[in-house]
């Protein structure tokens, strides 16, 4: 009894520790993960397991943010770590350093996890989506100063257009660290206000190189823009989260520039040709209006607008004279008419003669009366008919319309400044009345566009 | 003049254009309207030819204030 070596619990865990600790300090381990838990310290407790065994595994919270992929239940894992024994609870555990997927490449199922995430929570949704601006003037890029995206697109903006303002928000592009970088860049151009559309992009590089675009704090950034957002990472072949998110996704930082440019160009050209457009309809417009004119003029209406209302009065003196004329001559014939009634009454018995020269009397009376009427009621349809032609071609109806007529006080129509002198009075005529007028100055050119 | 108020001023001007190519204004209100027009253009020509060239850089002073200074760039020589 006395020669047994009995070892405490302790002791025998001590040595196994040595063992076990000194024989495998650094092993891969490929198994499945599962009974995955990660608790509120941060660090992660798994099994990794096989057709036969198991292995309690641990993954500390320091190594456990390095991870670019998820871990989880079911995935086939390529472990690198040491073993400890783990005293109080008679345990041994692997502790993980590196953690990769089997199959996938640990980035590629890190997109693939991101992208879905990103996805259900509709970040790459067609209606978060906003249009570029027609015109930006302000330029906001996030990249790396030194890098080959910003000589690239200050080659191509500079090269279209001078007139366009850059601000160039420095951010590492890979990295560590690079992701906050870029993500604060996105944040920084929209606190610095004024800037209109942001190109967010690195040049060309490896899958790892251009990873910091397929994390979510860029894609949480880039979504969180209020200023649109062109996403320019890498080469055509390269599609990164930070493209699903942007508002565009340009193939290459060159391609970014053309876009912010090329809309531009298309504004240029536009507003070149609606100019053209409205001088056109206005030489057309005016053109048609000179034609108009000319054909009224034709008329003599607008040549000489005194004329018509001559015309009127002369054709109204006219009717009242005709009117005077049938009058005395109805008068003339009822006076002989009288005159012969009367001659024959001398002839006749006094009294009947009397009476029925009378009665003629009246009736002659009332004829030239009716006669006279009449005739007045005609002059008056015709006065009326010769107003209502009259006013078809009237200037009054121009008047209404609001022009007006100027004239000397002999009655010439002034036409162009140079016809009048300061001081010289002038009539204008209106639609209703008439002013008297005293030229204060003359202007032979005035400020209207040229036609 | 922001942006918004410049696409405004775009919108009026094919407004007027439209107005004017339809012809059924009358030669007064034609005239008003191509007066309007032409000053729109210019207004929106000037803005196109206005911007300022500048090529800045942010930084961040002690306070984390932004701050921006004139970043020196040499373009390539053109081939």
């Amino acid at each position: 009894m006395a020669d047994r070596a009995v070892l405490t619990v302790a002791q025998l865990t001590e040595q196994l520790r040595g063992v076990v600790e000194e024989r495998f300090p650094a092993v891969w381990v490929e198994g499945e993960i599962s009974n995955f838990r990660l608790y509120g310290s941060g660090h992660a407790y798994f099994t990794l397991k096989d057709d036969s065994a198991q292995l309690r595994t641990v993954l500390f919270r320091n190594r456990m943010r390095r991870l670019r992929f998820e871990p989880g239940d079911g995935q086939h894992v390529l472990a690198f770590g040491s073993l400890e024994i783990y005293a109080q609870r008679g345990e041994y555990q692997f502790v993980v350093e590196l953690l990769e997927p089997r199959g996938l490449g640990a980035l590629q199922l890190a997109f693939e996890q991101l992208k879905a995430r990103l996805g259900a929570e509709g970040l790459f949704a067609e209606s978060r989506k906003r249009p570029l601006p027609r015109f930006p003037r302000r330029i906001g890029i996030v990249t790396s100063p030194s890098g080959a995206a910003v000589r690239d697109i200050l080659r191509i903006i500079g090269r279209r257009f001078a007139g366009l303002s850059i601000v160039l928000a420095p951010a590492r592009v890979q990295g560590d660290g690079a992701a906050r970088e870029i993500a604060d860049g996105i944040a920084d151009l929209n606190a610095l206000g004024g800037v209109d559309v942001i190109i967010v992009g690195r040049g060309g590089g490896s899958l790892e190189d251009l990873w910091a675009f397929n994390e979510e704090p860029v894609a949480r950034a880039i979504a969180g823009s209020k200023i649109p957002v062109i996403s320019a990472v890498g080469h055509e072949v390269d599609v990164t989260i930070a493209d699903f998110v942007a508002d565009v996704r340009a193939p290459t930082p060159s391609a970014a520039a053309e876009l912010v440019v090329r809309e531009k160009q298309a504004l240029v050209e536009g507003l070149a040709d609606l100019r053209g457009r409205l001088e056109r309809a206005m030489r057309r417009r005016v053109e048609h209006a000179r034609q108009h004119s000319a054909s009224l003029t034709g008329r003599r209406v607008l040549s000489d607008p005194a004329r018509p209302l001559r015309d009127l009065e002369r054709r109204v003196d006219d009717a009242v004279r005709r009117l005077r004329h049938a009058a005395t001559a109805t008068l003339r014939r009822a006076t002989h008419r009288v005159d012969v009634a009367t001659a024959g009454l001398r002839g006749g018995s006094p009294f009947a003669r009397l009476a029925a020269g009378r009665h003629r009397l009246e009736r002659v009376d009332t004829r030239l009366a009716g006669e006279m009427t009449r005739s007045l009621v005609r002059a008056q349809h015709r006065v009326g008919a010769l107003v209502g032609r009259l006013d078809s071609l009237s200037p009054l109806a121009v008047l209404g319309r609001g022009y007006s007529l100027t004239r000397t006080p002999g009655g010439d129509i002034v036409r162009d400044a140079a016809g009048v002198t300061p001081g010289d009075a002038v009539q204008v005529l209106l639609a209703r009345g008439r002013l008297e007028c005293r030229v204060e100055r003359t202007k032979e050119h005035d400020d209207r566009p040229q036609i | 003049m922001t942006d918004l108020k410049f696409e405004d001023c775009l919108s009026r001007l094919e407004q007027i254009v439209g107005q004017l190519e339809a012809g059924n204004l009358s030669l007064e209100e034609s005239l008003k309207v191509f007066e309007e027009g032409i000053g729109l253009a210019r207004h929106c020509a000037k803005y196109l030819a206005d911007a300022e060239r500048r090529i800045e850089i942010l930084a961040k002073d002690d306070t984390g204030a932004l701050t921006q200074k004139p970043f020196a760039w040499e373009p390539d020589e053109e081939s």
